[in-house]
């Protein structure tokens, strides 16, 4: 029936030009990427970005309208979602609530034609540590330990690829972390590769080797955790990953090293090397950690770039104190300053300067008449004010 | 104040309960009824305890033979409804097609229609159709034990429809899906998956089935022809003085649904909630239609 | 979008289309077919034959068969007969669904949202009169209400009756059954409705200085409408077309039109006027149903 080898190395997932339009909607737009054997690899974007439909493509649940998926060099396109060598962990588990936990992981052998199931059953439940839950019925179970089935469920079947469809978002906030750690020390046990589909940018980072960050269909950036985040490609990156402060400016084009940007009448500069763009509209980008208040202008340090304000708002959130400063021309900018000890809050109202190492501000393109974007004070920046 | 706060808090409470006990005064009274030993043929009223209704439940033949009956066209009835609405309503959830309002409206019309119309015009058939095919073959089509199938069959499909497609609605799609994606076939998903779980929603479609069809009176009373199912019994004997086996009958339906009901609360406390979720399953085990 | 995103596609390919899965058109049609058809045939076909069948020659007779001559007048006839029993049918119904939603209306409330753990106990006890026969139960009235039994003289004990007062045989009798037999058919479906209503609504209304009153007819009655729409239909209908009650609890006096229709058919033989009364029937009840529908939608009711 299931006519590969399971346990052959697969090579890598690659989806080529892949594309799936429902109606007139285009859920995934001409997506290519490659997914490189054994790795943790995390699709992570806003909800309705087409992540799912991805997963869902590669899972074999869904058709897609045209393009390839690839494991190694066979196309697996085509093939039913049986004759795949992938299996899903799905978002909010489905686990089938008629069998018992044994049952339920035993589902995939027994469909292959495995007699003798109980050994490798028990041993995949050691693996997610639940020995001893054999008999119970899904329902009895808590969420953690549900998740932790569906895990086990799939993962027996030594699938060539792992599909993780949201896997922790059903969980709160102290299992989440626990369910993360326990994930990563899990693939890194067996060795298979992992795609990972989740919302949170934050879940993707901690446990991904390479993080892809979708948007409308495709995707605006690849890269590792720390990558994307000192280096984003775009201002929709550089939203949804943390927070960033964007200030619209114009590049007159390369000048040696440097690249020079006017902005607001204020003259910066950023070196070439962490520009993704040097000519006509551009975003000056810099984060707010990067970002460090000091009363006046001669306590810049030599060789920084600052810009003058107003402390307009402090919130105390213990690591650190995050801080609205509004600039000569109204945009307030963020500005996170940890709480290490030394020196004191800064009161509202004070006249600060913001200063910053070229080295850690990025230059990205920006739509000529984009204002600047600087992020308030909230978790996830409103999505559809970016882009 | 405190008075008038808990009156307001229970008077609902009170009147629910009022009324249960208006809904149930006739069952007790059937059940009483049973170990009557009535005066005349002709009198309702309690008179004597006996144990006799009970230890010859079958002293008047005619009644048990009809029992009989009803529960023969009862079983035939309820298989072939129970076939042909689980298979419409898989069609009506789980594939798109066009015609899905005309279908619609042909399963609800039979529920909206009252029984009296379709009993009337399904004798209209059966007349027409029986003249028709003895003026052609020389023999026709007289009514009696099969008519009343077919009848009970098309007042049943549509109740089987309801009750099926409220179970397979509430199912999580993913969990085929899930199956799929665990090396089951079409076939395998099927077997392994969906039909376990829609199998609690068919089984409360066929009792309700099953409880339709034995307790059907008005359509069966016109396509009956001479054939005597138990309501027809009780019916007729209704004019002529009713023998107190009837109660024990009465009663011992009651006791056996009941248990029914109880064996399977007990057997799932999960399948409850889920059967709470589709009113119909909870509803199964009673009769939409006297 | 931005040149990183694209990985370099494997080598020499114009990607064909997947192969198409064979997703079978047809089978949703294999599936609906033999239940349509048995519908068609038993419950749509017959509704014509009825029709024609009220259309006949009335002067005919079974044994020497009916010639189709499309005798309108068989309707106005018919009707000119019969009726008092007609108004009787909607008259008795009309007035027991008003009783039934006096009591079903509280009943359904207090098993969806008062009833706690016992709401399946309760249900249960809303159900199970159904459990036994319809014709047994009906003629367990007959003995409640007997001339001699202990609420007849209740009532004559305090006055309400006179000394020789009945119940049975009278109207009162006759929709007190109706009431009866077809009490849960309202019930369920609002409990069925109720049961979704979120108990912080009223509390929200409460919040909102709302009197319980006023939370009653602003929140619960609005939300409970499609229950009490599918609710009403199923006490309406079987209770108007039924004769039993009437039949077995009252006196040619209490007679409903289903009582003519069927004597008509069964008694009197005369199928033609029997076809006419049934359609009439069926008439007045599908415009009250329609109108219902108009509100609810088709899917909500069923």
């Amino acid at each position: 029936m299931i006519t590969m080898g399971h346990d052959t190395p697969a090579g890598d997932l690659r989806l080529a030009n892949l594309t799936k339009r429902f109606g007139v909607f285009t859920a995934v737009d001409d997506l290519s990427l490659t997914v490189p054997q054994g790795s943790f690899f995390a699709l992570l974007g806003a909800s309705g970005c087409g992540k799912t439909t991805t997963l869902r493509m590669i899972a074999g649940l869904e058709e897609p309208t045209s393009g390839q998926v690839l494991l190694g060099d066979r196309d697996i396109a085509g093939l039913r979602p049986y004759k795949r060598p992938v299996n899903t962990v799905f978002q909010s588990y489905a686990l089938f609530p008629h069998l018992d936990i044994q049952e339920n992981v035993a589902f995939g052998l027994r469909r292959r034609g495995i007699r003798n199931v109980t050994d490798q059953v028990e041993r995949m439940l050691a693996l997610v540590q639940l020995e001893g839950y054999g008999r119970r019925k899904p329902a009895q179970l808590s969420g953690g330990q549900q998740q932790r089935v569906a895990l086990a469920r799939a993962l027996i079947n030594h699938p060539q690829v792992l599909l993780l469809d949201e896997p922790l978002g059903a969980l709160d906030l102290k299992l989440r972390r626990q369910m993360q750690i326990e994930l990563k020390r899990i693939q890194t046990e067996v060795g298979i590769t992992f795609v990972h589909v989740t919302h949170d940018q934050e879940e993707a980072m901690t446990m991904a080797d390479t993080v892809a960050v979708m948007n409308a269909g495709q995707i605006e950036q690849l890269g590792t955790p720390a990558d994307l985040y000192e280096y984003p490609a775009t201002a929709f990156v550089a939203n949804f990953l943390g927070q960033s402060n964007l200030l619209a400016g114009e590049a007159p084009g390369p000048s040696g090293d440097e690249v020079l940007v006017t902005a607001h009448g204020l003259r910066f500069s950023v070196p070439a090397g962490r520009a993704r763009a040097d000519q006509g509209p551009v975003f000056l980008g810099v984060r707010p950690e990067k970002l460090h208040l000091v009363e006046r202008p001669d306590q810049v340090p030599a060789g920084h770039q600052h810009v003058g304000g107003v402390v307009t708002d402090a919130s105390y959130v213990g690591v650190s104190t995050q801080y609205l400063v509004r600039t000569a021309w109204g945009s307030e900018l963020s500005a996170f300053s940890a709480n290490s000890g030394v020196g004191g809050q800064l009161p509202l109202g004070a006249t600060v300067v913001a200063h910053w190492d070229p080295r850690h501000a990025f230059l990205l393109p920006r739509d000529s008449g984009a204002d600047d974007q600087t992020t308030p004070l909230l978790d996830q920046p409103p999505v559809g004010a970016l882009s | 104040m405190r008075i008038s706060r808990w009156l307001a808090d229970r008077w609902v409470m009170g009147v629910a309960l009022l009324v249960l006990a208006y809904l149930s005064l006739p069952i007790m009274v059937v059940a009483g009824l049973s170990f009557n030993r009535p005066a005349s043929r002709l009198s309702y009223d309690f008179n004597e305890f006996t144990l006799d209704n009970w230890t010859h439940p079958c002293a008047t033949s005619d009644m048990c033979d009809a029992v009989v009956r009803s529960v023969q066209i009862g079983f035939i009835a309820t298989v072939v409804s129970t076939v042909l609405g689980t298979l419409m309503a898989f069609a009506l959830v789980r594939h798109r097609f066009r015609g899905r309002s005309g279908i619609n409206l042909l399963i609800f019309l039979p529920m909206a229609t009252p029984e009296l119309v379709m009993g009337t015009s399904l004798l209209a058939l059966f007349v027409w159709s029986d003249n028709q095919l003895r003026a052609i073959f020389g023999f026709g089509v007289p009514q009696g034990f099969w008519t009343i199938v077919i009848a009970h069959v098309m007042f049943c499909v549509s109740f089987v429809v309801v009750t099926v497609k409220a179970r397979l609605a509430g199912m999580d799609r993913r969990l085929e899906e899930a199956a799929m994606d665990l090396y089951a076939s079409e076939w395998q998903t099927f077997r392994r998956i969906t039909l376990p779980l829609v199998l609690p929603g068919i089984l409360a479609a066929a009792l309700l089935a099953f409880s339709l069809s034995f307790d059907d009176f008005i359509i069966t009373n016109f396509n009956a022809g001479t054939t005597v199912t138990f309501p027809m019994y009780v019916w007729g004997a209704a004019q002529r003085g009713i023998p107190p086996q009837v109660n024990v009958i009465g009663t011992a339906m009651f006791v056996i649904a009941l248990l029914l009901v109880g064996a399977s609360s007990l057997r799932g406390r999960r399948a409850r909630r889920a059967a709470l979720t589709a009113p119909a399953v909870g509803a199964g085990t009673a009769k939409s239609r006297p | 979008m931005t040149a990183l995103a694209h990985v370099p596609t494997p080598s020499g390919q114009a990607a064909p289309p997947p192969p198409r899965r064979g997703r079978h058109r047809a089978l949703p049609y294999l599936l609906l077919l033999p239940g349509a058809a048995w519908l068609l045939i038993f419950f749509a076909l017959p509704l014509l034959q009825l029709a024609a069948t009220s259309l006949y020659d009335p002067s005919g007779s079974l044994s020497t068969g009916y010639a189709m001559t499309g005798a309108v007048g068989n309707y106005p006839e018919a009707l000119q007969a019969y009726w008092p029993q007609f108004v009787r049918s909607f008259l008795y119904s009309a007035i027991a669904l008003v009783l039934a939603l006096l009591m079903g209306y509280p009943l359904a409330y207090a098993i969806a949202q008062k009833a706690g753990r016992w709401k399946n106990l309760l249900l249960v006890a809303v159900v199970a009169p159904m459990f036994t026969s319809f014709l047994v139960r009906t003629l367990a009235w007959k003995t409640i209400l007997s001339d001699n039994g202990w609420v007849v003289g209740l009532l004559r004990d305090v006055h309400l009756l006179g000394p020789d007062g009945r119940l049975l045989a009278t109207p009162v009798a006759v929709v007190l059954g109706l009431t009866y037999n077809f009490l849960p058919f309202l019930v369920l479906p609002l409990y069925a409705n109720m049961e979704r209503l979120d108990p912080r609504l009223l509390e929200a209304a409460s919040d909102l200085y709302a009197s319980p009153l006023r939370a009653f007819q602003k929140v619960t009655l609005p939300l409970s409408m499609p229950g009490l729409i599918a609710g009403t239909l199923l006490f309406f209908i079987p209770a108007t077309g039924d004769y039993i009650n009437a039949e077995l609890l009252g006196t040619p006096n209490e007679y409903m039109i289903g009582n003519v229709i069927d004597s008509a058919f069964l008694v009197r033989l005369d199928y033609p006027q029997g076809a006419a009364l049934s359609f009439l029937l069926m008439a007045a009840i599908l415009a009250i149903v329609f109108v219902y529908l108009r509100k609810a939608g088709t899917e909500e009711v069923l």
